[in-house]
């Protein structure tokens, strides 16, 4: 099998508040390969963000990597200092955020901050670094690439913004770029451009992608696989495919139930009852026993291992452990 | 990229209404409505331009004494009189502009560096360093202000020099918690993560995000603090711990000359009047520029 580009496992990443530990990121496991679009699919709260902010060494306090391991590339990035892996950021792996109209610097000008990633990295000429990022600009789709370098964010339009992060993002061409609900502060035409973006760049620099979200949609339209997170835990994860034919945890059959068809009026859209526990509140059991509609006596006694339930695929679920209590549950699927 | 390049030439022509409006531009639009803020300004820029020029107008020079003419009331010859010895209150006055501002300029100066420095480091990086250095401000702040300048001026002993130290001293820990609050907001802000998710430096960050973005309310305060400052000067000097004779510092001037505010009144006058134009000048123009770089903080 290929070797995965970035490989994450038991990762554990803690916040020390007052109300005691809380595990945000419980023992998470999972890899992205060269070129491949991974989707991380949650509710708020779920532990996404903060995944991925361990993944690029930026959680701050009182939040703390406590365990696992991290490999990029064959090295351990939970064990580099601080400036070896201020050489990764930006330069190996980028990361775009949520919010555009807030991820750039109001008083500076695109162009300036649009070189400085590229002028810590690759140690270029002003000159040059600039020329660089208009063709980047120009790659990301902007036009006017020229004069947008001389303006200042807020003559930007949100999409445009989100078109400038990711131009900052890819600059120095990392392996692997974190895109952080990218589209969710968007409206819905530009989120479909920007998903048509990061879908191109990722055929065309073969760069693989961790896609953060908590929009299915989102997931169906670029990811090739699936990692369904649930309070802190990964609960299910598969091919794109798999997972929208077969879903196996009653989870992501809810989340699934609960995307809005527009072919099939609905007076109600459907919803998982109850919202996502706090983190570190449930101390025995399955997380999401509270709200699944399938929970039985073990649910509440003990916390399920990823299961096997088809070929790459897996669930933590204890349905997926007895045949006939998986055959209940595929029946209510289909 | 390569099926990108012919397009270069085609995106060149600009149109030339379409200027680019960096924030600071459009804060001076909004200053430049402002009346009151313009007329402050306008005080300023006058005695600004008072102590600039102060060798050209002034009539006379500073300690040319006329004993003869000792006292006499403002005319023709002396606009605003002339005090015991005999010197022209005008021209005095028009040379005190020069060490007001002098002081107000590089105590304000001093007490910005040294306070924003302390802010941002306080601030950006929290914990510990934050508790030493707020406490420290919060010992500093628990004295009278003008207190404390006196103390350090007892120390150091009392001149205009020492004066100015005492007064930039005085000032840090308003600097710093002011920056230090703007920090804490500031570095909140996505565009400071998105910064460090590009691999930059926290010195570089500090430096290059964070500062940037606090320097409006640092320049606003520095304005207001100026006003401050230069009326600390003159409390110092009337108390005899600032400027010493014969230098024509308002607040000395005001000082040697009390005991004649009911024979000349005029050699009272006219140095407080000076002060007190000063003082508002500044106060204009530090609110109108608060009003044109924080629109939040308006009423």
């Amino acid at each position: 099998m290929e070797q995965p580009v970035l490989n994450v496992s038991k990762l554990e990443t803690h916040f020390f508040t007052d109300d005691g530990e809380i595990p945000a990121v419980d023992s998470v496991d999972f890899h992205i390969n060269k070129g491949e679009v991974l989707g991380i699919v949650g509710e708020s709260g779920s532990g996404k963000s903060v995944t991925s902010l361990s993944i690029m060494q930026l959680i701050q306090a009182p939040g703390k990597v406590v365990g696992g391991e991290i490999t990029y590339k064959g090295e351990n990035l939970l064990t580099k200092s601080e400036k070896e892996m201020r050489k990764i950021r930006g330069n190996e792996i980028g990361m775009i955020f949520q919010e555009p109209m807030t991820s750039l610097n109001p008083v500076f000008r695109i162009g300036n901050q649009l070189i400085e990633g590229i002028r810590i990295h690759k140690k270029w000429s002003k000159k040059k670094s600039w020329e660089h990022a208009i063709s980047i600009l120009k790659l990301v789709g902007l036009p006017r690439a020229e004069e947008l370098m001389n303006e200042y964010p807020h003559q930007l339009s949100g999409g445009m913004r989100q078109r400038v992060m990711i131009a900052m993002a890819m600059a120095c061409d990392p392996e692997v770029l974190i895109a952080d609900e990218p589209t969710t502060a968007l409206d819905v035409t530009i989120q479909a451009q920007i998903l048509e973006l990061m879908k191109k760049l990722n055929r065309e620099t073969n760069t693989s992608i961790i896609l953060i979200t908590h929009d299915l949609g989102v997931v169906a339209e670029i990811c090739d696989r699936i990692v369904v997170m649930y309070s802190g835990k990964i609960v299910e994860q598969g091919k794109t495919s798999d997972i929208f034919q077969q879903p196996k945890h009653p989870y992501t059959i809810g989340l699934i139930e609960s995307v809005p068809d527009v072919r099939v009026r609905k007076d109600r859209l459907y919803s998982i009852p109850g919202n996502v526990p706090k983190p570190g509140s449930i101390q025995k059991g399955c997380h999401f026993a509270p709200r699944c509609s399938f929970a039985f006596d073990k649910c509440f006694e003990e916390d399920p291992v990823l299961l096997e339930t088809g070929s790459n695929q897996q669930a933590r679920c204890w349905l997926h452990e007895d045949e006939k209590k998986a055959a209940v549950l595929e029946r209510v699927n289909s | 990229m390569a099926e990108i390049a012919p397009q270069k030439q085609v995106n060149v022509s600009k149109q030339p209404d379409e200027e680019v409006i960096s924030p600071w531009r459009e804060a001076w639009k909004g200053f430049r409505r402002n009346k009151l803020a313009m007329v402050g300004m306008g005080i300023v820029l006058f005695f600004i331009l008072l102590a600039i020029f102060a060798g050209v107008i002034a009539p006379e020079g500073i300690n040319e004494q006329k004993l003869s003419e000792r006292l006499q009331s403002p005319s023709a010859s002396h606009w605003f009189g002339t005090d015991d010895f005999g010197r022209d209150v005008l021209s005095r006055i028009i040379y005190g502009a020069r060490i007001s501002l002098w002081v107000g300029f590089f105590a304000v100066l001093g007490s910005a560096a040294v306070g924003s420095l302390l802010g941002l480091v306080a601030g950006y990086y929290g914990r510990l360093v934050d508790t030493i250095i707020s406490r420290i401000f919060d010992i500093m702040l628990a004295f009278p202000s003008i207190l404390l300048a006196i103390a350090v001026v007892a120390v150091l002993g009392p001149s205009l020099r020492n004066a100015l130290i005492a007064i930039a001293i005085i000032n840090i820990p308003n600097f710093g918690r002011l920056v230090r609050s703007r920090v804490l907001s500031v570095k909140q802000e996505e565009y400071v993560m998105a910064a460090r998710a590009v691999g930059m430096k926290d010195s570089r960050i500090i430096f290059h995000h964070v500062l940037p973005n606090s320097l409006a309310p640092i320049i606003v305060q520095g304005t207001l603090a100026i006003a401050t400052a230069i009326l600390e000067a003159a409390a110092l000097s009337f108390l005899g711990l600032g400027a010493q004779a014969p230098q024509p510092e308002w607040g000395k001037m005001l000082a040697d000359s009390r005991s004649y505010i009911i024979q000349a009144p005029w050699t009272v006058f006219f140095p407080g009047l000076a002060i007190m134009l000063t003082v508002l000048g500044f106060n204009l123009l530090g609110d109108g520029l608060r009003d044109a770089l924080d629109p939040k903080m308006k009423k």
